[in-house]
Order: C-alpha cells, then structure tokens, then sequence
C-alpha cells in the first residue's frame, strides 16, 4: 500500500520533536491500514485458544454445571464495554483540550464497539442469569447501571450523527461522553456498594482471584482476545471516518486514485 | 477432554439453551460488525472514486 505522508509539511524545526506528526489524520491513516490486519488476526488466535481452554480444558463448576461457561464470553465483553468507554472518553477530552480532528474521529470510531460489548454483556447476563438466578433481569445495581452505560453509548452516537458540523459534533459528544465517565466506576463498584443480586469481584487488582487457574486462564486470554478486537475494530472504523471526514483533501484523492 | 460425545457437548449439561444462545448472540453480532465495518469501508472509497477530483477550494 503506497504510504502518502506529505513529510514536507510534517518536518519539526530542527532539534524540536512534533508530537503532533502522528495526530494528524493523513499520517494516522496507513498507520491503522498496516495495523488493522495483525490486530485481528491477535484477536481470532487468542479467541480460539481461549474457547479451546473454556470447553476444553476448564472442568464443569461443582456448583453451576456447564451453565458457567458463558463467563468466558460475559466477563470480557462486560470489562470491555467499560475500559472502551473510558478510552473513548479519554480521546474526547484529548480531542476539546487540543482541539485535534483525529482524537474526535477516533473517539467516534470507539463507540459501536463499546455498545456492542455493553450489549453482549447484558444478553449473555440475562442468559446465564435465567438458570441461575432464575430471571432474565432483575433491577440490580449491577445490571442496571451497565444498562445505562447502554444508553450513554447510544446517546454518544445519536448526539454526534444529530449535529452537521463534524467538529461542532465532536466538542458536544466530547462532553457528554466526559460527563457518563462517572458511570463506570459506579458500575464497577456497584457490587460492593449495594451488594444486591449480582455476585461480586472474583478477579481484582488488590487480592488474589477466587477462581479456578484453567477457569481464570481462559476468561483472560478471552478478554485479550475482545481487547484485540476492538483495537482492530475501532482502527477499522477511524479510518473509514478519516476518509469521510477529509474527502476533500488532496492524499485522500490520491489514496482513492491509488486504489482504483 | 471434557466431553464424551457431539451430543453431550451440544447439551452442555442441559444448559445447551442459555451457553449456546449467548454464543451464537455473541459471534453473530461481531460478525455483524465486520461485515458493515467492510462494506462502509468499500462504500465510501466507492463514492470518492465516483465523485472523481476534489473541488478545487480557493
């Protein structure tokens, strides 16, 4: 793939690192081409040893039976749909601070995915939950706050797609997505605080994991999986919106020429 | 190796309803990304290349 950085325009002073080399979409864009492939091809390894490792290699729970497997597909998809709204929110205040396009768009691109995981996480919850809990839902402090991570993901989208001006767009979703940020530690502290039905933290960063290793092992390599993935996702999708937003530009021309 | 057969692995202990379903839920909605992610990627270098050069700003 032809690489179509205009080094002339991006050369420092001499002696003066441009920290700004990387944040401009033109320079951005092959970058995400040349990385998206390896991303994915991370992320579908990853998810066939971590599956392999869930039915596999894990034993049946001496308590749930066989119905606990479908934490190597909810854990992950749950921690993701909370780290992705956090680096979206960090994009977006990147993006109002420096008033730089590509944070904006990338920030945009982030959040599809990060709805998807908030919703993979709910559905498989009410999955598992129906045999064990015996409910699809109930209005736990748990349940209910990831459900309005839901709803912040789809208001993101919807207030950027209401407004014209890209940028304009990008400034007000920014806020938003600053303002939802405190969600995510309401949710991930929401077991502790009102300890209602959802069962809390067996993996956390201050204490040893209550799980079994071949249990452990397999919800870990799954979530890197679903980390992959949406690197390669959010990657895939920033360059689509790269395209969109500087169609008029000259590269982008050439990178269609180039591509015909 | 945890399963005896194809049909206990389908089963999976009787719970084959609920891991079955949030696994196939799961892969068909990545899918599902992917796909639109590929199209709208083709889309838009589609539509650039039809519109042809840029309009010339001042």
């Amino acid at each position: 793939m032809p690489r179509f950085i205009d080094v002339e325009t991006l050369r420092p002073a001499p002696g003066r690192i441009n920290w700004f080399k990387y944040s401009s979409p033109q320079t951005f864009f092959p970058l995400a081409g040349a990385a998206v492939p390896w991303f994915a091809a991370a992320a579908a390894v990853l998810c066939a040893v971590g599956l392999y490792i869930g039915f596999f290699v894990a034993p049946t729970d001496q308590q749930q039976g066989e119905a606990y497997r479908i934490i190597f597909i909810h854990v992950p998809a749950a921690w993701m749909s909370m780290f992705i709204y956090l680096v979206m929110a960090f994009w977006a205040g990147v993006g109002l601070v420096l008033n730089t396009r590509l944070s904006g768009m990338m920030a945009s691109a982030l959040a599809p995915t990060g709805a998807l995981f908030t919703f993979i996480a709910l559905w498989t919850g009410a999955l598992w939950g129906k045999p064990t809990w015996g409910t699809w839902w109930v209005w736990d402090a748990r349940l209910t706050s990831e459900l309005i991570l839901l709803f912040l993901y789809f208001g993101f989208m919807a207030l950027t797609a209401a407004i014209d001006d890209p940028r304009r767009a990008d400034r007000a979703a920014a806020l938003f997505a600053l303002v939802g940020v405190v969600n995510i530690p309401i949710i991930y502290f929401s077991v502790q605080w009102w300890n209602t039905l959802h069962q809390g933290a067996s993996v956390s960063l201050t204490r040893a994991p209550t799980m079994a290793a071949t249990m452990l092992a397999g919800m870990i390599v799954m979530a890197l999986a679903f980390w992959m993935y949406s690197i390669a996702a959010a990657f895939a999708r920033a360059r689509c919106i790269i395209l969109e937003r500087e169609r008029n530009s000259d590269w982008v021309a050439q990178y269609i020429e180039a591509s015909k | 190796m945890n399963w005896e057969s194809l049909e206990a692995f389908i089963a999976m202990g009787g719970y084959g309803l609920y891991v079955w379903g949030s696994y196939a839920v799961t892969f068909a909605l990545v899918a599902l990304e992917v796909v639109l992610l590929v199209l709208r990627g083709r889309g838009i270098v589609a539509q650039l290349a039809r519109i042809g050069a840029p309009r010339r700003r001042s």
